[in-house]
């Protein structure tokens, strides 16, 4: 699979101004977009591209705000950036392929009410001592050893085992989910074709795994979603798998990402790193800043109707590229944006989103961040970077350290 | 002047980020769906009023109201 990718990256131009031609793809972006979204800001603060068919990039805290509270003139219908705005298998908006995420109101709301209490933090809390022991299973293969990986051995496992035990997915699945979470938000820029196809096996192990929920119901999410009644009837099973898609995808990579942003940061600042361990009281007000300074996820929209937004014509499918990650580095909203302050008391922050469809999964990201830097820091109290060049990033939407070889020091 | 300080969150705006109850849980709480609401009648003392202040700050959505 990744000799596809590699592939159709080697076939792409070079950006070479990204105020006419951006693309979240380049690897320059791929590998420190802050000071291109820095320079976007002050130059062109809304961005250009004909790449994907066409699209816009505003970098402003006020933009990004004002586009994710206005649900008329940007829809969610596809909130990925692909070459195909009409794929085959197209589901129209208000609903879209995978609710919430892909719905606009009215129909968003019901689809939101049906998974919001699962996510609630009264549930998401109870699930506190199984993502502690979690994480002390993989440290306790991890110990020991002089080189480990932060990414790799680590930030990568936490998310799909606690979705999985949620669902009611069998555990030894993990591997699959990985593939499929993959699959839907790195290989964006392949032709739909080859895409399409590579869908397959989610398609067939969803299916699976419904008809087993079916037949077994049990206390799970999958048969909660099963079952649940909206104005008294079930939800369409195809409803129910888009969902699922929606919360193995929105769960993972996100997870996945800010555990191991904030695993590359202590790393590189081990006053920060010593602050934590000395004051763990300290954590729940890092956990915020990592994700304001780190913020993993991207979102896009498209333009509904022909619309003019801070001067800019945007034509209808137009795509805009919904940069909360841009948001939280806007110096008109946060006091020394580019600064990461440990111990930031005022931090309105963005990357969970804006308005409506602000993440449904936030309660559980914050407790999963927490307690996977409480156990880590815990048992490795001084680490540092083994290479800082072997470190690599995620592309696409969702931005986060894949590969993150680290030194556990004495 | 004179009347009580209280503290309310707009439902309409409010979309559940959860930094208010996470930040002063003696003040807010949340409800089945994980949106803010505030306990009691919101009346703040001059010991809580701070903790309500800052919990105000740090609400994406600009959903926490403080009036006198
Ligand atoms: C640090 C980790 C995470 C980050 C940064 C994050 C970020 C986001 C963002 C920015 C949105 C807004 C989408 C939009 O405006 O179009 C969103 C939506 C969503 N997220 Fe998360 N997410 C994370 C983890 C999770 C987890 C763990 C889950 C669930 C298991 C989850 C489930 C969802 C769902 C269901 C939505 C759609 C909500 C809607 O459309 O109403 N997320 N997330
Ligand atoms: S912080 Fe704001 S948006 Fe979040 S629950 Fe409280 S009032 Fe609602």
């Amino acid at each position: 699979m990744s000799d596809i990718v590699d592939e159709s990256m080697a076939h792409k131009v070079p950006v070479q101004d990204f105020t006419s031609d951006w693309d979240h793809t380049d690897p320059r972006w791929v590998n420190d977009p802050y000071p291109i979204w820095e320079d976007l800001r002050e130059r062109c603060p809304v961005a250009h591209t004909e790449r994907y068919g066409g699209g816009w990039f505003p970098t402003t805290h006020e933009m990004v705000s004002s586009i994710a509270n206005d649900t008329e003139h940007f829809t969610s219908r596809m909130v990925v950036v692909v070459n195909n705005k009409y794929p085959p298998n197209f589901i129209p908006a208000p609903i879209g392929g995978a609710p919430p995420i892909t719905s606009d109101p009215p129909f968003h709301s019901i689809a939101r009410r049906v998974i919001l209490p699962a996510f609630a933090p009264g549930p998401v809390n109870a699930l506190e001592p199984q993502i502690r022991a979690l994480c002390n299973k993989h440290l306790d293969q991890m110990a020991g050893h002089e080189f480990v990986d932060g990414g790799m051995d680590y930030a990568q496992f936490i998310p799909p085992g606690v979705i999985s035990t949620m669902l009611g997915f069998p555990p030894e699945d993990d591997e699959i989910f990985r593939d499929i979470v993959h699959l839907v938000l790195d290989l964006i820029d392949l032709p739909s074709e080859v895409r399409g196809p590579l869908f397959e096996p989610m398609s067939e192990y969803f299916t699976k795994q419904i008809d087993d929920h079916i037949e077994n119901p049990r206390d799970d999410l999958t048969s909660y979603l099963l079952n649940v009644e909206v104005g008294g009837r079930k939800l369409e099973r195809q409803h129910v798998a888009g969902t699922m898609v929606l919360i193995l995808v929105a769960g993972i990579d996100t997870t996945w990402s800010a555990i191991g942003s904030a695993i590359w940061h202590l790393a590189r600042h081990p006053e920060d790193l010593a602050r934590l361990v000395n004051e763990p009281e300290l954590i729940p007000v890092a956990v915020e800043e990592f994700l304001r300074f780190y913020a993993p996820v991207t979102m896009a929209r498209l333009v509904a109707e022909d619309y003019e937004f801070f001067g800019c014509p945007m034509k209808k499918d137009d795509w805009v590229l919904l940069g909360f990650p841009a948001a939280n580095r806007d110096p008109k909203a946060f006091a020394d944006a580019d600064r990461f302050i440990v111990d930031r008391a005022v931090n309105r922050h963005a990357a969970f989103g804006l308005g409506i469809h602000r993440c449904v999964g936030s309660n559980l990201a914050r407790l999963e961040l927490r307690v996977a830097i409480e156990e880590f820091i815990t048992r490795f109290p001084r680490f540092e970077l083994a290479e800082s060049d072997a470190v690599t990033w995620a592309p696409g939407q969702v931005r986060g350290p894949r590969q993150l070889p680290l030194r556990i020091l004495p | 002047m004179g009347g009580p300080v209280k503290v309310r969150i707009d439902p309409e705006i409010c979309q559940g980020q959860g930094r208010c109850f996470s930040i002063a849980p003696g003040i807010f709480d949340f409800d089945d769906l994980g949106n803010g609401v505030v306990i009691g009648d919101g009346t703040l003392t001059s010991d809580t009023l701070e903790l309500a202040r800052l919990a105000q700050s740090n609400c994406p959505e600009h959903a926490i109201f403080i009036e006198e």
